[in-house]
């Protein structure tokens, strides 16, 4: 594998990708990570200089529209999805000591 | 006739007609349902009495002639990954497996508007991520030809319903072949229309600049008809288009003669299955008898589209899936008392395998220091590949070739090696890339009685070319 994947990668990964992983999920993490970009590597073939980067395939600009309310206050049906409410709010663990 | 034989634009007519009820159509679906869906799983939540209230809600407006379009009191199906007011939408994950959204995505609306009976959502990979639906937290489908294979994926759940009779058509999305793949192994009509086509509001996101939802259908009459339907402008999801001409069924017409269909050589070369090649030329000449100037041409840069896909689609999926953390919906890590910790936990917990891995390749690609190497990188080939498909299309009005290198591989296959699944998706991937449509039509069987399909591909917004060819083919092919 020409991409080692070192334990403080996949750390960083694991921070970014607010994930808390097993060390036998790390270990493969590890190994599919290398082997993904082993494989994306490929793309270092292809000469792209003076390609513009396309991230959209059609010329959509952004698109405005008038901010008016059209929904009604459905409160009530959200916060029953919710893990956790209190006073028609979301209740989270705490978050500051 | 047994009811369950009709195409969905067939009951409707026997419908408006006055010689089926909504009721009785609804009633026949749900026998198929309690007769095939233990073996298959097609289905992750079923609303039978929603369905039934539906139907005489439906039934009134037929009978008050105030619904009267082709679609009119049709059994549907919808993939779990759209949004459906007042009916779980799971996205085939653990950490959706409480969420009952409090809107329907607009795909769902237009349907319903249509005068469609929903009567479940259909089981899928988890958050569409793989292709043989087998990475659902609700336990696998089973293709209805063969339940010892795999119906294909994302969208398996969808194209198994349609295929066992458990529902007359159903929508599906399709982010690197999601609708093609399945439809090609189950042996029905699929289509992924032009980006922007069909309304995104309320799809749960997996790659947002890939995303299209589609029809799975039994024959090309309905493909076009719910294409029809569900197509729409909508101020909702910005990357919407504004489209003029969107009455598909008028391309149900059998004629090609003069079409030119370009097939990519690069789509015949190793790794391709030679029953499906086989069937796939068969169906070439099928058109090309009719009148279609057939020959084949080099594409060029299709062996880069899966790197390019996996990077963007996984860079999108990390973003996307940002937003499932625990605290406004779904499910929740119990007994963590900090934020943080909470969050992470969640995470861990709700998302399975394939999923973790996608986000963990996706947050890696857009890290600082990889940013330009890897994400940038792959925006570029993308340029390049959807620019290899403009020079195409001033060649010829469609490309033509196979869906999927092979039929449908056996369960328990293709998870254990990644890249080797993802390689399953050479023929679909690179038309999400460059915003195109493609159409998967049933083209034979292989030995073991495997459906094979085949894909037309279209230039942007060329859906009517894509759907003529369909339709041609499918009445001239043998045995019709």
């Amino acid at each position: 594998m020409a991409n080692m994947i070192d334990d403080a990668t996949i750390e960083y990964v694991g921070i970014l990708a607010k994930l808390a992983l097993s060390d036998e999920e790390k270990e493969q993490a590890k190994k599919d990570m290398g082997s993904m970009l082993d494989y994306i590597d490929k793309l270092g073939e292809l000469d792209t200089s003076g390609v513009e980067p396309m991230s959209h395939v059609f010329p959509v600009q952004n698109v405005f529209r008038e901010d008016v309310v059209t929904n009604k206050d459905d409160s009530e049906n959200i916060l029953a999805n919710a893990p956790g409410s209190k006073d028609s709010m979301f209740k989270v663990p705490r978050t500051v000591e | 006739m047994n009811i369950l034989d009709y195409t969905a634009v067939q009951l409707s007519e026997k419908i408006k007609q006055g010689e089926v009820k909504v009721a009785e159509a609804v009633e026949a679906v749900f026998e198929q349902i309690d007769k095939t869906e233990e073996s298959l799983n097609c289905y992750v939540t079923l609303e039978k009495e929603k369905a039934f209230r539906q139907a005489a809600a439906i039934q009134e407006k037929i009978d008050r002639k105030e619904l009267t379009g082709p679609l009119a009191g049709v059994p549907f199906a919808v993939k779990d990954n759209m949004c459906t007011k007042g009916t779980l939408t799971t996205c085939s994950s653990k950490i959706l497996s409480n969420f009952v959204p409090t809107f329907s995505a607009e795909a769902v609306l237009r349907l319903e508007a249509a005068g469609a009976v929903i009567i479940g959502k259909t089981n899928m990979d988890e958050f569409a991520m793989g292709s043989t639906t087998e990475t659902s937290y609700y336990g696998v489908t089973r293709n209805p030809k063969n339940p010892e294979h795999v119906p294909g994926g994302s969208s398996g759940g969808s194209a198994a319903a349609v295929a066992a009779k458990e529902c007359f058509a159903a929508l599906g999305s399709d982010t690197g072949g999601s609708i093609r793949q399945p439809a090609s192994y189950c042996g029905v009509v699929g289509l992924k229309p032009t980006y922007g086509t069909v309304s995104r509001y309320g799809l749960i996101a997996y790659g947002s600049s890939l995303d299209q939802i589609g029809p799975l259908t039994k024959d090309v009459a309905d493909c076009a008809a719910v294409l029809t339907a569900i197509a729409s402008h909508d101020l909702k999801d910005s990357t919407s288009m504004e489209r003029e001409d969107t009455d598909f069924t008028a391309a149900l017409v059998a004629d090609v003669k003069g079409m030119r269909i370009g097939i990519p050589r690069d789509y015949f070369g190793e790794g391709l299955d030679p029953q499906v090649k086989d069937a796939v030329l068969k169906a070439a000449d099928v058109l090309k008898s009719q009148g279609a100037l057939v020959e084949e041409f080099d594409l060029s840069l299709v062996e880069y589209a899966i790197p390019t896909y996996y990077t963007i689609a996984a860079a999108e999926a990390s973003s996307n899936l940002e937003r499932f953390d625990g605290v406004k919906y779904g499910y929740r890590a119990k007994g963590v008392e900090d934020l943080h910790p909470m969050y992470k936990r969640t995470r861990s917990e709700g998302f399975g395998p394939e999923v973790k891995r996608r986000i963990m390749l996706g947050s890696f690609v857009l890290s600082s220091g990889y940013y330009d190497a890897y994400y940038l990188k792959a925006l570029k080939v993308k340029a390049l590949i959807k620019r290899a498909f403009d020079d195409a299309f001033t060649k010829y009005d469609m490309i033509l070739g196979p869906v999927a290198p092979t039929t449908a591989p056996k369960l328990g296959e293709s998870l254990s090696d990644p890249i080797k699944m993802y390689l399953g998706d050479i023929y679909t991937i690179s038309i999400n890339l460059a915003g195109l449509p493609g159409i998967s039509v049933p083209c034979g069987e292989d030995k073991n009685g495997l459906p094979i399909g085949l894909q037309l591909i279209g230039d942007s917004f060329q859906e009517k070319k894509l759907i003529r060819a369909a339709y041609t083919y499918e009445q001239c092919k043998e045995g019709k």
